[in-house]
């Protein structure tokens, strides 16, 4: 993959190396279509008018070689008596040109807006069934494979929308040109389209040879593209370890093998140029000869002769943009596919039949026997079974991967649990909506997620009818408001991305703000593991115990000061509840918990292999 | 932390307002293109030939056809075999002509793509490098998504301006010119008509594709904003399902939706009402021509052939001419687009080593700071350090602590020259770090980052990231000095094992174990570690101090850090206050002192004590 052949091997590469998607799907695919369709069909008029529009479009196209052609031989040519026929021919001239005008308007005016409509839809389809889809197939995709579906695939679409209309022009093009130069002289039409079979035959065998050229160059161009987002993400390091230098060298051998690439796919494509023009060439030479001496010997009107060097001009055109369309709806398949993909993404947890809104709650949690697993094969949680109290506050311990996580989810029913039972207030978390859940519970997590937005947008979030003292009371309470204050807008102030310009300790008090002004009965809180400098640790321990009020309380703890204030530490171990008590109580059992007390840890997460 | 400047984006914005707006910028721009176009001179002058030959192939087909047509008219009273003969000879001209049109046109394609592919691959190269050259300054202020940006999409506008701009402009001058003139010179009055679509064509096209260059950026934008919004929602999937906010999402979704596919309607509108318009303008001409040279050929003063060569020339004039709205399209891509990367690629770096300063000769490896006062670049008038003076021997464990904003991880960015001094003085061995060359400093210096940065390839090519020839052993050693090598051994594929997306997933602590041994790797004579083992747990910590301790006779050690365990064995520690040195000493002596540190002792000690109470 990296290893170059110097003599001493250079462990070096720039840019990561992920698989490229394919490209190119079979052509036609009944399903894909079928599904696809189903976003169209709300457009179906729009579609049916401007099919039309394009049949009438092409027919006027097909027309203005006729027209001349009347006009040459039954008005130019026919002596003083052609000049009425001239100016009825120039009528029809006038009539066709304003139907192509009003046709092609409407054609492309409805199509693009109805393609753009149907993108937009299928991209909102599949948004909104991410909402809802499993977590557990969250956790496991990446982001940035999501939203190449959301943009690029979605892209895709869209040519293929606006470009499979065009093509049943196309096809009327070619087939009205055939017909009309067979009407207009079978003899000299069946002689100059056998030419036709041979571009198709030149075409078919170039078409595989282009698309592997198209394909190459598509993955070089990302391989240059990922190296220089590296680049820039990286700067700093590199300039640091002194490797501009062999970054340099690296890069350009990236960027010279996305030139040959390149080079060669434009050979490739152009290599049909001179194939199609000598071929037209060819056409147009017979017809000069043949065509002409056929006028020669009167068989034939010359401006029959004139028709057909029109028509030959045209004929190539609707075959280039079919072969085109060709490529375009392999691509259009493989992008439908992978739509598709995300739209099948199975929802796993759904409201029950009947299931009734939890209003009112006393706020206590309860595990009855509840074992988990993300595969069901493999519990992750095994036989759990506690009960917290109304305005309790429990602190979870464990080492990574004992369970605490999960068990957290399960409370909001992220997932649904393989057997045993989750209440709150007494009742089962699977026979009550999810809306009306998520209202009983606020959450914390981990990684204080902050909006591109104002702060005060932050702070509300879902709870829109939170007025603007609502969340300011919000932020005092919790010792945020004076550092939001002296930012430059103070509430209004814009984040930039994930709150960038915020440091970590002010982060994870906007996140706990946004909880408190959630105002739920249960508060579920996962304690960030980032180290802050001390002062800034007190703010936060401060306002965890002024979140904590009043409410019931679970925690994952990583601090020993959250632990020591809590009503009651859970241990957890291998999924299993091995320890439970207070600080007191634990301390002289001498269990696990006291072991990682001892052992004076920064944080109970972080410890290598287990204990 | 919290000492770095608030990022603001200035660097790049006040590039647009500079060069974009200004007429002669963009005749600049357009220049320096053309000369870069043609850095590969033989490929641009032939792709230029190429084009002027096929288009003046290109008019005589018309001629020709219209000869054949006269053929078989005035010949028609005089029937004799050299009619046949001449028809035959007008064929193979077509078929000759026709062929070699072919021909030059693709040499002419080929070589006009080939030239922007070598213009993308010059300014791809130099864009790579300045990313690297300019200095850590510029790269605070400037959002990497802009760089981005600006390196692909900016870049890739700007690169084809040979076959959009320049060789379609030759094109057009011949076929407009030329064939232009030649009908003016057969029928000056037809001529004129058949010639009166290309000004309406010409207006309609550029105007439409100037409109169509204006929207697309808004367009972009507002794309933009609805991939954040699906991006942020992606990424923060678990904060929506917390809050139940689907909904919310959902609404912020159609707003932004809605907002992209309003302007994507309003772009169909611009497109279909300028392509209408062209077609129309083209067909009426045709119209025309028919007409008025239909009652010529009536009248016998045109000959039918002469009329089939005008209409035929229409045809082909038709394509090229729709085409001027791309050629002030490419114009207005270019100077725009070119302008941007064109004002990135002239900045100079704020830091940088004179080619001839020579490079830092160490011998018994001495930092001295004289009286150093630094602010960033950014923010001038507010000073991170004042007057900062210590020294550091070989063998010497500096700790260096202070609360956010005294200006303790700055301290450390100093010495490798990240940035330049506002005043005083940096020496190692009694040279001045500004007076000797870059990259020998950086050898000699390395800070192990508070953000750890790995890239996605194996852990083997991660540490050695800053010497990517060293050998396995050197690696693997590396590795175990900083306390991850027996982590990475139980892993399958040890060493080459992959890190990121789809690679191992490494605790904080593990990555930042990593990055340690990325920096022991070249052995370097200063290792100064700016608050890298926040993550790491104490017991780890001190193996590693431990381990550490064997290098750390042969060269300067410097501790940041604001957790106290993590520097207390230093052989010194300073205390930093608002970029003063406040205070000096072991930890015993500062303890014994009742100052800052004392207290800074009894915060973090104490903590859980007090809040118990």
């Amino acid at each position: 993959m990296s290893d170059h052949a110097t003599p001493l091997t250079l462990r070096a590469v720039v840019g990561s190396h992920r698989p490229e998607e394919e490209l190119f799907g079979s052509v036609y695919d009944p399903a894909i279509i079928r599904r696809i369709g189903a976003f169209v069909r709300p457009y179906r008029r729009e579609f049916l008018i401007s099919v039309v529009a394009v049949l009438i479009f092409t027919l006027t196209q097909l027309a203005v070689p006729m027209i001349i052609r009347h006009a040459i031989d039954k008005g130019v040519m026919a002596g003083p008596a052609g000049m009425g026929v001239l100016r009825l021919s120039l009528l029809a001239f006038a009539v066709t040109i304003a139907v192509n005008f009003i046709a092609s308007h409407v054609q492309e005016t409805v199509v693009g807006k109805a393609a753009e409509n149907v993108l937009f839809d299928i991209r909102r389809a599949m948004f909104a069934h991410l909402q809802r889809v499993s977590l557990s197939f969250m956790d496991k995709t990446e982001v940035g494979r999501l939203m190449s579906r959301l943009q690029g695939d979605v892209g895709s679409m869209q040519e293929f929308l606006e470009t499979s209309v065009l093509s049943v022009g196309d096809i009327v093009l070619l087939f009205g040109i055939v017909t009309l130069m067979l009407y207009l002289d079978v003899e000299l039409g069946l002689i100059t389209l056998a030419v036709l079979p041979v571009l198709f035959v030149v075409r078919l065998y170039w078409l595989p040879l282009a698309r592997d050229a198209f394909i190459k160059a598509h993955q070089t161009n990302s391989a240059v593209n990922g190296a220089l987002a590296e680049g820039i993400h990286a700067s700093r390091t590199v300039q640091a370890m002194g490797r501009e230098g062999v970054n340099a060298s690296l890069y350009r051998d990236k960027v010279l093998a996305n030139l040959a690439t390149h080079l060669h796919a434009a050979r490739l494509a152009q290599v049909l140029v001179p194939v199609v023009d000598t071929l037209t060439g060819l056409s147009m030479a017979l017809v000069v000869v043949l065509g002409g001496s056929m006028v020669l010997d009167r068989q034939l009107d010359v401006g029959v002769m004139v028709a057909f060097l029109f028509y030959i001009q045209r004929f190539f055109d609707p075959i280039r943009s079919l072969t085109i369309q060709y490529s375009v709806m392999q691509r259009a398949m493989a992008s439908g596919q992978r739509l598709i993909e995300v739209l099948d993404v199975p929802v796993s947890v759904v409201d029950a039949p009947g299931a009734m809104d939890l209003d009112q709650t006393d706020g206590s949690v309860e595990f009855d026997h509840v074992t988990f697993g993300y595969n069901p094969s493999q519990p992750v949680l095994h036989d759990l079974t506690f009960r917290v109290e109304p305005g309790q506050t429990v602190a979870l311990v464990g080492p990574t991967g004992s369970g605490k996580s999960s068990a957290m989810a399960l409370i909001h029913r992220f997932y649904d649990v393989t057997s045993g039972t989750v209440r709150i207030g007494g009742q089962d978390v699977r026979q009550v909506t999810q809306a009306s859940l998520s209202r009983q519970i606020a959450m914390v997590l981990q990684e204080p997620y902050l909006f591109t937005g104002t702060v005060l947008e932050n702070i509300r979030y879902n709870t829109t009818t939170a007025s603007r003292e609502a969340v300011i009371a919000a932020a005092t309470a919790l010792g945020a408001d004076a550092f939001i204050r002296a930012l430059p807008q103070g509430y209004d102030t814009m984040l930039g991305e994930r709150g960038g310009s915020l440091s970590t300790g002010q982060r994870q008090l906007l996140s706990f703000a946004r909880a408190l002004v959630a105002d739920a009965p249960i508060l579920v809180l996962d304690e960030a593991t980032a180290s802050v400098d001390s002062a800034t640790e007190q703010v936060i321990q401060h306002a965890l115990r002024t979140l904590l009020k009043g409410r019931t309380g679970l925690v994952i703890a990583h601090r020993l000061a959250t632990v020591r204030h809590a009503d009651k530490i859970m241990v957890l171990q291998a999924g299993r509840l091995v320890e439970s008590g207070t600080h007191g109580q634990l301390l002289a059992q001498a269990g696990l918990y006291a072991k990682l007390y001892r052992a004076n840890y920064a944080s109970f997460d972080d410890i290598e292999g287990g204990v | 932390m919290t000492s770095k400047p608030n990022s603001q984006r200035p660097a790049l914005e006040v590039m647009d307002v500079a060069n974009a707006h200004s007429l002669l910028g963009g005749l600049g721009t357009l220049w320096r293109m053309t000369k870069i176009a043609f850095l590969t001179p033989w490929a641009a002058t032939f792709a230029i030939l190429a084009t002027l030959v096929s288009s003046a192939l290109q008019l005589m087909i018309p001629r020709l056809l219209g000869q054949a047509i006269d053929l078989t008219q005035t010949l028609a009273q005089d029937q004799s075999g050299g009619a046949r003969t001449a028809l035959m000879w007008t064929a193979l001209m077509v078929l000759g002509v026709s062929a070699l049109r072919g021909l030059f046109t693709t040499f002419q394609n080929y070589y006009s793509e080939a030239v922007n592919h070598y213009t993308g691959v010059e300014l791809r190269l130099r864009y790579y490098e300045q990313v690297q050259r300019l200095s850590f300054g510029f790269h605070d202020t400037v959002h990497s998504g802009d760089l981005i940006t600006l390196g692909l999409l900016d870049l890739d506008g700007a690169r084809q301006f040979f076959s959009t701009g320049l060789a379609r402009i030759v094109l057009l001058a011949v076929l407009i010119g030329f064939g232009g003139a030649m009908l003016l010179r057969t029928d000056f009055t037809l001529g004129l008509m058949a010639l009166s679509f290309v000004p309406v064509v010409g207006w309609f096209s550029s105007i439409s594709q100037l409109r169509l260059r204006l929207t697309w950026r808004d367009l972009q934008d507002r794309m933009a904003v609805l991939s954040r919004v699906m991006e942020e929602n992606l990424g923060g999937i678990r904060v929506v399902r917390a809050f139940g906010a689907g909904d919310h999402e959902l609404d912020k979704f159609d707003a932004a939706s809605g907002k992209a596919l309003t302007l994507a309607h309003d772009r169909v509108d611009i497109r279909v009402r300028s392509t209408g318009i062209m077609t129309l303008s083209f067909l009426a001409a045709m119209g025309l021509v028919l007409w008025i040279g239909g009652e010529k050929v009536m009248a016998g003063t045109m000959s039918v052939g002469t009329l089939t060569a005008f209409l035929t020339f229409m045809t082909i004039l038709q394509m090229p001419v729709r085409q001027l709205g791309l050629l002030v399209n490419s114009f207005a891509r270019t100077s725009t687009c070119g302008a941007r990367v064109f004002a990135f690629l002239d900045l100079q770096p704020a830091v940088s080593s004179p080619s001839d300063a020579p490079d830092l000769q160490l011998s018994d490896i001495t930092l001295r700071f004289d009286n150093v006062d630094f602010a960033y670049p950014a923010a001038p008038d507010v000073p991170v350090l004042r007057g900062l003076s210590f020294s550091a021997r070989k063998g010497e464990t500096i700790g260096i602590i202070g609360p956010p904003g005294s200006g303790k991880s700055t301290l450390a960015h100093l010495i490798p020259r990240y940035y330049n001094l506002t005043g005083g003085r940096i020496s190692i061995d009694g040279q001045d770090i500004a007076q000797v060359s870059l990259s020998s400093l950086r050898r000699a210096a390395i800070v192990v980052a508070q953000d750890v940065f790995l890239f996605t390839t194996t852990l083997e090519n991660n540490i050695a990231y800053g010497e990517p020839r060293a050998c396995v052993e050197a690696i693997e050693r590396a590795a175990d000095d900083a306390q991850i090598h027996n982590h990475i051994d139980d892993l399958d594929a040890r060493y080459h094992t992959l890190v990121g997306e789809r690679g191992a997933s490494l605790s904080g602590g593990q990555r930042q174990r990593l990055t340690i041994a990325r920096a022991l790797l070249p052995k370097p004579s200063i290792l100064i570690f700016d608050d890298s083992t926040a993550a790491v747990d104490a017991a780890t910590e001190a193996r590693l101090r431990a381990a550490l301790q064997a290098g750390a006779a042969d060269r300067v050690t410097l501790i940041v850090a604001h957790r106290l365990n993590s520097l207390q064995h230093a052989d010194r520690i300073l205390v930093l206050d608002q970029g003063r040195l406040v205070e000096t000493g072991t930890h015993a002596d500062l303890l014994a002192q009742h100052g800052r540190y004392r207290a800074l002792y009894d915060l973090q000690t104490n903590a859980e004590d007090r809040e118990g109470t």
